[in-house]
């Protein structure tokens, strides 16, 4: 059987490998992102805690801008996850595009048509 | 020609065409396919979950309400346990990039070291888990531990001015079936890993001449790390 694991040359794979000053570099940038993950999840916590989804009842317009931030600081961390963690920001623009595009436009049609049906129902329900 | 090789290479593999297909090899590229189909499944989990959520937005309980436990004190200390679990699973992710990384430079002593660490991180990931669980089910406030009519197991659906309701298990469902999931796949993850190890050990990647392995798992356990952020937004925050 053919092995499709046997790299070559460079052009097969990118940056399969690198020099030791170039990990180093790729290091720094690893370190950086952590902190920023972490300093975002204890932002997330801290968040939490002061204002818990209690305050949706008695202050509803606090809450929406609550909520907007958390779904904003979760796209910032699924973001560096994706494009530094697993790399896909140095892959191929063809390759980004085919798996995110059509992904994400997926899956905003389906939170659209969910929620409109989830709160045409409940608006139904209350007639 | 982008992607021309310098060398007379076998056409079978690259994919049996005259180069590879972006760049990539066969199985990176179908890791990638793989983890975009199973982040729809999390994502039509997830986006349920938001439908109840908008539906019953008025008798939804609320996440910091619920999720005050931590080991070893009564104390109410809201979302504290889970910012600690989200925290463990960074780390374990970070972990395996530090491996990933030393694969690159054929470093095989430090990738044995971080990829050990990755799989200390997600045993005690899911341990962490396993307590969760079980003070959710039979826990002082648990769903075995509430003797009255709001007990969660016999609360599937109520009756609520003549309309079936989905009653508190609505939130326990969704709860088992989301963390469930996604524990099964740190599970595997930890599996995966530790056969990776075992190899990595035994010098299979070193004869081989590069550690993509590494890297093709490394994108599977970032995935699981990338689908606990939005759990942890989706489910405990919002």
């Amino acid at each position: 059987m053919e092995r499709d694991d046997l790299i070559v040359n460079d052009q097969y794979s990118l940056d399969l490998e690198h020099s030791e000053e170039a990990g180093k570099v790729i290091r720094k940038k690893i370190i950086k992102v952590t902190i920023l993950l972490t300093l975002i999840t204890a932002l997330e916590i801290v968040m939490g805690v002061v204002w818990g989804k209690s305050i949706a009842q008695t202050a509803p317009a606090k809450w929406e801008v609550i909520k907007w931030i958390y779904i904003v600081l979760t796209i910032i961390k699924a973001g560096y996850i994706v494009m530094v963690f697993m790399h896909l920001g140095e892959e191929r623009k063809n390759m980004k595009q085919m798996i995110l595009v059509p992904y994400v436009a997926f899956m905003i049609y389906l939170i659209w048509i969910l929620l409109t049906e989830a709160w045409s129902v409940t608006a139904a329900s209350a007639l | 020609m982008a992607g021309e090789t310098s060398k007379v290479i076998d056409t079978k593999v690259l994919w049996g065409g005259n180069r590879s297909p972006f760049s990539m090899s066969y199985g990176k590229m179908m890791m990638w396919l793989f983890l975009v189909s199973d982040a729809l499944t999390f994502g039509g989990l997830l986006t349920g979950l938001g439908f109840f959520k908008w539906k019953y937005a008025d008798m939804w309980p609320n996440s910091e309400e619920v999720f005050t436990h931590f080991p070893g004190t009564h104390a109410s200390l809201p979302l504290l346990y889970v910012a600690t679990m989200t925290f463990i699973l960074i780390v374990s992710s970070v972990t395996m990039v530090f491996a990933v990384e030393a694969g690159h430079r054929n470093d095989k002593k430090n990738v044995i070291k971080w990829l050990a660490w990755t799989v200390v991180g997600g045993v005690v990931f899911l341990g962490s888990q396993a307590w969760e669980w079980s003070t959710f089910i039979a826990g002082p406030d648990g769903m075995f531990g509430t003797a009255d009519d709001t007990n969660l197991l016999t609360n599937f659906f109520t009756k609520v001015d003549g309309v079936w309701t989905p009653g508190p298990s609505a939130y326990g469902m969704f709860f088992f079936c989301v963390t469930g999931f996604h524990g099964f796949h740190v599970f595997s993850g930890v599996i995966i890993n530790v056969i990776i190890l075992i190899n990595a050990v035994n010098g299979t990647y070193e004869k081989r001449g590069h550690y993509e392995m590494v890297e093709k798992t490394g994108l599977y356990w970032h995935f699981i790390d990338l689908v606990w952020v939005f759990v942890f937004t989706f489910f405990y925050l919002i």
